[in-house]
C-alpha cells in the first residue's frame, strides 16, 4: 500500500471499473478504492440492468437501429436542452463502440427483460443484471492486474494548483493511510444517500425520502473535490427520483420496490386529494416524474388507488396491494379520511368519459370537468376489492457534479483543466444530464467516460 | 401459506424475483416463474426441480445475503427439491427413506453386498468361490444365470414401478391437467436440454460453486457420470441380448461390445462421481443444502462403488478374486437398483419431467 500507483481510481461501480480496465490496458498500474464492503461494491451499478448505446443496425439483442441523431434528440427532450452538446454528442458517438468494448471485458448482453419491451430497440440489457455486469468487470480487472481494495473510504485529497498528489483513506481494520498516484480518476458517484446533504436543498422533507441504492453513496469525494477548487456542474437540487413503495427499506431497495401502476388508477395525497394528471405521459417518461411529485406533497407520501379489474395489467409487485371491500375500509387501512377519499373517487368516476382503453398508446380515455384532469387511460374505479400502494420518493441519484471536458478531465473553478484529475460516471453526469432521465443513460455516461478517463489518466501517467 | 416452511420461503423468493426479473436470461426457472403471478405447491415444486443449482442467480443477485431481502434461490430450491422427492415418493409409507437417506443407502448397500457374499459362500463350495473360472459361463458357476436374471429383473421392475408412480404424482401436481400427455416436440426438447445440461452453465459462462468465479466443472463430471451410467446400462443390455438371442455367455473378451461399453462407462462412473463429490465438498456453504448431504453423497458413492467393483471384476476376473468381487459388484448393483426410487437418482426423472413441462409452457406461450 505504500507503493505509488500510476492511476488511482476512487469508486467501485461501472465508471470506476471501466476506467481501471482502460487505464490498465493503457499500461498503467492501477489501484481501485471502493468505500463499500465487497458485497455492496459498485454503488448504483448493482441495481442497474441496461445501457443506452447508439447503433446502426439491429443486433441479436437489439430489435432495430438507434442512430446517434435519435439518441441526441431523446437526450435533448428529456433534459429540456440542459446539456452540454459537445460532450453529449461525443458521448453518443463513443457509445457505439462501448457495446463491443464492454463485451470484450466479460459483460454479456441479453434481449430486453420481460415487461420492458419499450426499451428493446434502444437499450442493451445485462445478462443477469447490474451485479452480474459488475462481477464480470471485477473479474476482468483483477485478471489484468488491477488492485482493488474494499472498505476503503477516502477522507481527504491532497490537491495543489489543480494537481492531485495523494489520497488519505480510512479503513476499518488497517487504519488510516495515504496513497500517492500520478493520476486520479474520481468515479465515486453522487450524494443521494447523504440525507444531511439532501436536507440542504429539500429541508426536513428529505427525512421521508427512501434511497434506492446503498448507504455508501455519500458523495464525500464529490464534496472534497468541489471544496478544493474543482468547478461544479448541475443543479444541486436535482435528483432522479421515482415513486417507490413506502414499505421499502430506507436504503438499497433497488428496482423491485418501484411502482408502475399510476396509469391504472389515481394518486392521492394524505388528504385524499388528487394532485397531478396520472395519465400525462407514457412509460418510461412518466415513471421519472412521480418521485418529485410525491416529494412535493405533505409528509412526502401518496397512494396509488385502483380497483380489482387492473391487478394483472402491470408487473407483479414485491409488496402486495392494500385491499378493502369498500372505499371506506381501504381508507381506514391507509389512515386516510374515508369521506374525503369517497368524495375524490366519486367525483373522479363521474368525470370519466367513455373511450377505448389501451395503455400502450396515449388513448382517448379522459376525464372532463375535474382538476387536475386525467388525460389518458381514465377508467372508473368501481369494482371491489379496492386496492392501494402507498408510495414515497425513491432517490436514485443526484445531478450535482464536477465539470469535465471531452477528455473527462476535471475543470477547475478558473476554467483551467486539471493536470491529472479525471472524473467519470454519476459524479460528472450533470455535464450531460442537466435534468430529467432516460433509461440506461447513467450506465452510458459511466462506461463511456470511464473508458476515456482511464485512457487519459494512463496517458498522463506515462508522460 | 403452503404446506411446508421451505415452500413458504420459495414463495416469498419467487415474489421478490418476479418483481425484478434480472435473472431471466440465466436459466429456465425465471422465465417459468414469469408465466405466473401466484405460486401453488405444485408450481414451486416444478420450479425447484427445474433449477439445476448452477449458482449464477445467487452471485448475480443484488439482494442475496447479507442484504435484508435475503434472496438465496439456489439453496432454497435445493431444499424444496429434496423435500419434493419425499413428497411424491411411492409408496407413501417408504417416503421416510428420504430422511437420513445417506444412512438408509449405506445400510442397504452393506446388507446387499453381505447377502451376496454370504449367499455365494453358502451355496458354493469354498473351492468354487475362490476358484479360478474362465471362459463362457464362468460367472454362472457362482450364481446360475436364471437366478441372477430373476433377482435383478424383479429388483429392476420394482424400481421402475415405484419411479413411474412417483413421477406420475409429480407430473400431475406441477400443473399438467390430469391425464394430460406430453407432446413429442416437448419431450424431444427436454431430451436435448437434459442431455446437454443446457441449464447447468450459469447462463453461458459456467457454474458457480466454491466462489464467485464461474469455473465449476460439475457439468463435465455430471456428463461423465450420467453417460457412464448409460454406457454401463447399455453394456448389460447388449450382454442380455447376446445371452438370449445369440446364446453367447459372459464373460466376453475385452474387445467385445459389452466389455467395451462397460469399460468406458465404468471409467465415467469412477471419474465422474469423484469430481462431483469433490465439487460438493468445496461448494460454498451458502449454496449448499446441508440437509441433503447424506442423500447426495450416498448416491454418488453408490455409483462410484458400482463403477469400481465392475472395473475390478473386469481386471481380476481370471483370478481367484473373481468370486468375491462378483458378489460385491452384484451387491452394489442390486442396492443401487432397489434404492433408486428413494434416493438422489430421482432428481434426473423429476428434472426431466420439469423440462418437458417447461418446453410445453414455452410452446403454449409462443
Amino acid at each position: 500500500m505504500s507503493s505509488k500507483y500510476d492511476v488511482l481510481v476512487i469508486g467501485g461501480g461501472n465508471a470506476a471499473l471501466c476506467a481501471a480496465i482502460s487505464a490498465r490496458r493503457g499500461g498503467a498500474s492501477v489501484l481501485v478504492l471502493e468505500a463499500a464492503p465487497k458485497f455492496y461494491r459498485g454503488g448504483n451499478t448493482r441495481h442497474t440492468r441496461n445501457m443506452r448505446c447508439a447503433h446502426d443496425a439491429a443486433t441479436e439483442i437489439l430489435t432495430g437501429p438507434y442512430s446517434e441523431e435519435e439518441f441526441w434528440e431523446d437526450l435533448l427532450r428529456v433534459t429540456g436542452g440542459q446539456t452540454d452538446e459537445v460532450l453529449a454528442r461525443h458521448m453518443i458517438r463513443e457509445s457505439k463502440d462501448i457495446l463491443n468494448w464492454i463485451v470484450e471485458h466479460g459483460v454479456r448482453w441479453q434481449p430486453s427483460l420481460g415487461g420492458t419491451l419499450s426499451l428493446g430497440r434502444t437499450n442493451s440489457f445485462f445478462l443477469g443484471g447490474g451485479r452480474a455486469m459488475l462481477n464480470a468487470l471485477y473479474l476482468t480487472a483483477e485478471r489484468l492486474g488491477v488492485a482493488v481494495e474494499y472498505d476503503a473510504e477516502v477522507t481527504d485529497l491532497v490537491i495543489e494548483d489543480g494537481m492531485f498528489l495523494a489520497a488519505r483513506l480510512k479503513r476499518p481494520v488497517k487504519g488510516e493511510t495515504e496513497i500517492r498516484a500520478t493520476s486520479l480518476v474520481a468515479a465515486a458517484g453522487g450524494f443521494e444517500a447523504n440525507i444531511e446533504w439532501l436536507k440542504q436543498y429539500w429541508g426536513e422533507a428529505a427525512d421521508n425520502f427512501l434511497i434506492r441504492g446503498t448507504p455508501y453513496n455519500r458523495g464525500s469525494v464529490l464534496k472534497i473535490l468541489l471544496d478544493k477548487g474543482v468547478q461544479e456542474v448541475g443543479d444541486p437540487t436535482q435528483c432522479h427520483a421515482v415513486a417507490i413503495d413506502a414499505r421499502a427499506p430506507k436504503f438499497d431497495g433497488g428496482i423491485i420496490t418501484r411502482h408502475d401502476s399510476v396509469v391504472f388508477g389515481i394518486v392521492v395525497n394524505k388528504h385524499a386529494q388528487r394532485f397531478y394528471d396520472e395519465g400525462e405521459d407514457i412509460w418510461p417518461k412518466r415513471y421519472a416524474i412521480w418521485g418529485r411529485l410525491v416529494a412535493a406533497q405533505p409528509d412526502q407520501i401518496a397512494y396509488i388507488i385502483f380497483d380489482s379489474t387492473v391487478v394483472t395489467s402491470f408487473m407483479p409487485t414485491l409488496f402486495p396491494p392494500i385491499a378493502g371491500q369498500t372505499i371506506a375500509e381501504l381508507a381506514g387501512k391507509l389512515a386516510l379520511d374515508p369521506v374525503a377519499l369517497e368524495k375524490t373517487i366519486t367525483e373522479f368516476n363521474a368525470a370519466v368519459r367513455p373511450g377505448t382503453f389501451d395503455h400502450t398508446i396515449l388513448d382517448d380515455c379522459v376525464t372532463e370537468g375535474i382538476t387536475p384532469p386525467k388525460t389518458h387511460w381514465a377508467r372508473k374505479i368501481e369494482t371491489p376489492p379496492y386496492l392501494a400502494y402507498p408510495v414515497r420518493p425513491g432517490i436514485t441519484f443526484t445531478y450535482l457534479g464536477t465539470r469535465v471536458n471531452k477528455e473527462a478531465r476535471m475543470l477547475m473553478k478558473d476554467g483551467k483543466p486539471s493536470a491529472n484529475m479525471f472524473a467519470a460516471g454519476e459524479i460528472m453526469a450533470g455535464n450531460v444530464l442537466g435534468k430529467g432521465y432516460a433509461a440506461g443513460m447513467g450506465m452510458t455516461i459511466g462506461s463511456v467516460f470511464g473508458r476515456i478517463a482511464g485512457r487519459e489518466a494512463a496517458k498522463h501517467a506515462r508522460n | 401459506m403452503h404446506g411446508t416452511r421451505i415452500l413458504d420461503e420459495a414463495d416469498r423468493l419467487m415474489t421478490v424475483c418476479n418483481s425484478c426479473r434480472y435473472c431471466e436470461g440465466l436459466c429456465a426457472v425465471f422465465p417459468a416463474m414469469e408465466m405466473r403471478r401466484a405460486f401453488s405447491d405444485g408450481d414451486l415444486n416444478y420450479l425447484a426441480n427445474l433449477c439445476h443449482s448452477c449458482g449464477a442467480c445467487y452471485v448475480d443477485c443484488q439482494f442475496s445475503p447479507p442484504h435484508e431481502f435475503n434472496v438465496n434461490v439456489p439453496k432454497t430450491l435445493a431444499v424444496a427439491r429434496a423435500e419434493s422427492y419425499a413428497a411424491y415418493a411411492w409408496p407413501r409409507a417408504v417416503s421416510s427413506a428420504f430422511a437420513r437417506n445417506g444412512l438408509v443407502i449405506s445400510i442397504t448397500a452393506a446388507l446387499s453386498m453381505a447377502a451376496f457374499i454370504l449367499g455365494f459362500a453358502a451355496l458354493n463350495d469354498r473351492s468354487v468361490l475362490f476358484g479360478v473360472h474362465t471362459g463362457p459361463g464362468a460367472f454362472y458357476k457362482l450364481m446360475p444365470h436364471n437366478a441372477m436374471a430373476a433377482l435383478f429383473g424383479a429388483a429392476f421392475l420394482y424400481a421402475i414401478l415405484a419411479l413411474v408412480m412417483s413421477v406420475r404424482a409429480f407430473w400431475r401436481d406441477i400443473g399438467t391437467p390430469i391425464g394430460g400427455r406430453a407432446d413429442g416436440g416437448s419431450i424431444f426438447q427436454a431430451i436435448r436440454d437434459a442431455g446437454e445440461l443446457r441449464y447447468l452453465d450459469g447462463g453461458g459462462v459456467g457454474c458457480y460453486n466454491e466462489d464467485d468465479k464461474p469455473t465449476d466443472r460439475r457439468k463435465l463430471y455430471h456428463h461423465l457420470t450420467f453417460y457412464g451410467f448409460l454406457l454401463c446400462f447399455a453394456a448389460t443390455s447388449v450382454a442380455t441380448l447376446y445371452h438370449y438371442l445369440l446364446g453367447r455367455e459372459a464373460p466376453y473378451p475385452w474387445w467385445d461390445l459389452p466389455v467395451v461399453l462397460g469399460t468406458l462407462g465404468g471409467i465415467g462412473l469412477i471419474v465422474g462421481p469423484i469430481g462431483l463429490l469433490a465439487a460438493k465438498m468445496w461448494r460454498d456453504p451458502a449454496l449448499l443444502d446441508e440437509f441433503s448431504y447424506g442423500m447426495d453423497v450416498g448416491f454418488i458413492a453408490m455409483l462410484f462403488l458400482t463403477g469400481v467393483t465392475g472395473m475390478l471384476l473386469l481386471v481380476l476376473r481370471e483370478t481367484a478374486a473373481m468370486g468375491p468381487l462378483l458378489a460385491l459388484h452384484l451387491g452394489a448393483v442390486f442396492a443401487l437398483f432397489i434404492t433408486m426410487p428413494y434416493g438422489k437418482f430421482v432428481h434426473g426423472l423429476y428434472r426431466f419431467a420439469a423440462l418437458v413441462r417447461y418446453a410445453q409452457e414455452r410452446r403454449t406461450a409462443a
